[in-house]
């Protein structure tokens, strides 16, 4: 039986919902032909989302007090398992994303997606350094993956010069722009250096927008140059130069596709293994430390503004070199690809996985973008799901989806350790 | 001079509008310590609310402007204050004590919903509407330029007055306000005093809501078109002025709000229109680096 305090309180929701529908969902303003506008009623509408808020409500209500029953802390049996399985989602993801171009039934869609997966898991882990290690918020990411776009761009389009030559360049161009922005931020905590980054990355954009004589405006860079394999280009034509030539293959357009899904896989990885060969190191640890307690490490003699200038540089630059693969990939950029919103997937991935975890981010990325192109089909709705998942992930889970975290150092056995007892950081 | 006098109205309208908005930034970030990133987005509701709400009267053929004013102000003020709740009750509620970057996902989870919802239901084309006040008086004449004090900025700058003022009495002189300010200061102790926090912070999101519906109003009025994006850019610039004036102080906030206006206005009529962003938030960054607790805050004392 239904208790009669949870349907009071559905009962409330809903009336809530009415009061937030009515005006926004019932009445539809529609510009009419003459430029006037009229509003158009949809009252089966607001019917219909009230209805679905009073079930959700009371379904949730139900539930949640079902489950209250039972006490929420301590390491209930679940949490071992889970643990132990765990251990193997790191090498099953890699085998399968190793595997991907070669499993049956993998089209030409799949490993695009599989691509723009990829791009986001090797952004998420780059800024998993400067959140996740070093604990500076950064909310303007983007500006990097941008900064390394239009370094190959326009470094191929005003030199000439070739993916390879640029893809270090671009890495190197965008962390010395993560040090620039470091510098006047060294001193800002939490919510301002947060805001500043913002401020950051927008400033970019709108610089990308306006200075139209470099960088095309609005309309952005068409015809940036493709990769080439070792000097071979991917070409339909087959001759002896090109790549499906060199190996005697039946010339694709599948082959450039699968190499660049391999060139973001080894990007991505290379990301990932600096990642955790720096955590064994002293600026790793600095890093963490920084993120613990910063007037600990100060008192300790760590100097405070070369570890967090090297989280910038270094996040930075792995943010170039996915933008220069999003270039070379994409053959266009505008500044459109280089919003605020993307800024917030890219952090978003990083929480939602669990902020220092290497695996969470990589299943953070996998759900959210893999989710988000499943919907395609619902075009605008997308963005609404999307955004309401996260919200939905955060509040379920506020340590992200991986709530474990390996210490790098430990006494003894080194063991997993709860997402709780790891602090944010302070920026 | 007539020039420049023009241009110092136009600043102050636009500045009254980001001050409103800066204030509900500014006391959320004040009582919860945290940015409330959906607030651009409750602006932009207050917009399309008060839209419809003109329309309804239209209809309803109210075509006196000042009534029909003050009943958009009403209906704005009363649907967004309840998106003001709720975007309380559903992104930070549940996330209470919890870790500090939780609540600031879940808000920008929030603040894309809220766009993309008005996206969907009211559609993603921009909405013009007729001016509902026309006219003005002329201040002052040079040679042939004359400048000119619209009724539309009167009425903006006195109703931002009158907002601000209620405001103001509200938090120096009510018990709310005084729950408020104790919630501010330490929230455990005003709990043990027998606040009910959770009820005072809600209603601190439900007044920020209330001032930035009147700011939604003023500027549909104003500017005269409307689109599901406005929230993001008048979000990111009003929440430069909160960090301009101090962010937690109110009277910050206002004045933080009036210098990003004028900044805004004096740079494109003398420099750049297309740069007037990065000269706000250039404005920010330098602000924080020289004087990082802003105009009117308070140094933050941190004990280990």
């Amino acid at each position: 039986m239904i208790p009669a305090v949870a349907l009071r309180d559905a009962g409330l929701a809903a009336l809530v919902a009415f009061g937030l529908f009515v005006p926004l969902v019932g009445l539809r303003t529609d510009v009419s032909p003459t430029g006037g506008l009229f509003l158009r009623t949809r009252w089966i509408d607001v019917a219909i989302v009230c209805g679905i808020v009073f079930l959700g409500r009371l379904v949730l209500t139900l539930w949640l007090g079902r489950r209250g029953l039972r006490p929420t802390t301590g390491p209930g049996p679940w949490t071992a398992r889970l643990e132990r399985a765990g251990t193997f989602v790191a090498p099953v993801l890699l085998g399968v994303a190793a595997a991907l171009p070669f499993i049956p039934g993998i089209d030409r869609y799949e490993l695009d997606i599989g691509i723009l997966v990829l791009t986001y898991v090797m952004l998420g882990w780059g800024l998993n350094i400067v959140v996740g290690l070093a604990g500076l918020l950064d909310l303007g990411y983007v500006a990097f993956y941008a900064i390394g776009a239009y370094s190959y761009a326009l470094l191929a389009q005003y030199f000439g010069l070739s993916f390879w030559v640029c893809l270090p360049l671009a890495g190197i161009l965008a962390a010395f722009w993560g040090v620039l922005l470091g510098f006047p931020v060294l001193r800002l905590r939490g919510d301002y250096l947060a805001i500043v980054t913002l401020a950051f990355g927008e400033i970019i954009r709108v610089v990308l927008i306006n200075w139209v004589s470099l960088t095309g405006g609005p309309n952005g860079i068409g015809g940036i140059p493709r990769p080439s394999f070792f000097g071979l280009p991917f070409s339909m034509e087959g001759g002896p130069g090109t790549f499906a030539g060199f190996f005697g293959l039946e010339p694709s357009p599948t082959h450039r596709v699968i190499f660049l899904y391999y060139l973001i896989l080894g990007l991505a990885l290379l990301t990932n293994w600096v990642t955790i060969r720096l955590r064994r190191q002293p600026l790793g640890r600095a890093w963490e430390a920084l993120r613990e307690d910063e007037i600990a490490c100060r008192a300790l003699g760590i100097n405070v503004t070369v570890t967090k200038l090297s989280a910038f540089a270094l996040g930075a630059m792995f943010g170039g070199f996915a933008g220069a693969f999003f270039a070379t990939r994409q053959a266009f950029i505008s500044p459109e690809s280089f919003t605020f919103i993307e800024s917030a997937i890219i952090l978003a991935i990083v929480v939602l996985g669990g902020l220092g975890s290497q695996v969470g981010v990589a299943i953070a990325a996998l759900v959210m973008i893999g989710g988000f192109e499943l919907f395609r089909d619902l075009d605008e709705w997308r963005m609404l799901v999307f955004g309401g998942a996260m919200v939905a992930i955060m509040v379920s889970r506020p340590r992200g989806l991986v709530g474990t975290r390996t210490p790098t150092v430990a006494l003894g056995q080194k063991r997993a350790i709860s997402g709780d007892l790891v602090s944010e950081g302070h920026g | 001079m007539a020039y420049a006098l023009q241009q110092l109205i136009n600043g102050i309208s636009l500045g009254m509008i980001y001050g409103l908005i800066a204030v509900g930034y500014t006391m959320v970030y004040g009582i919860i310590g945290m940015i409330n990133f959906a607030h651009g987005d409750v602006f932009m509701i207050g917009a399309f609310v008060a839209l419809i709400a003109l329309l309804l009267l239209q209809l309803g053929g109210v075509m006196d402007g000042t009534a029909a004013i003050l009943l958009m102000l009403l209906a704005s003020v009363a649907v967004t204050a309840l998106y003001g709740w709720t975007v309380e009750r559903v992104a930070y509620r549940p996330l209470r004590g919890s870790f500090r970057l939780a609540p600031l996902i879940s808000a920008i989870g929030l603040s894309i919903v809220l766009q993309n919802y008005v996206q969907v239901s009211q559609g993603a084309r921009v909405k013009p509407v007729e001016a509902v006040l026309r006219g003005g008086v002329e201040v002052f004449r040079e040679g042939d330029f004359a400048v000119q004090l619209s009724y539309m900025q009167m009425l903006i700058i006195g109703t931002t007055l009158a907002a601000l003022a209620a405001f103001t009495i509200l938090v120096t002189r009510t018990p709310l306000g005084r729950a408020m300010r104790a919630c501010e200061q330490d929230r455990k102790m005003a709990a043990l005093l027998g606040i009910d926090t959770d009820r005072t912070i809600s209603l601190t999101f439900v007044i920020g809501a209330a001032l930035a519906a009147v700011a939604g109003t003023m500027y549909l009025l104003r500017y005269g078109v409307i689109d599901f994006y406005i929230g993001f850019l008048a979000g990111v610039k009003a929440f430069t002025a909160a960090v301009l004036g101090g962010i937690g102080s109110l009277p910050g906030a206002v004045l933080g709000g009036l210098l990003i206006g004028l900044i805004e206005t004096f740079w494109s009529a003398y420099f750049s229109v297309q740069y007037k962003d990065v000269a706000a938030f250039s404005i920010l960054v330098l602000t924080l680096i020289f004087l990082p607790t802003g105009l009117l805050g308070r140094q933050e004392v941190e004990k280990v």
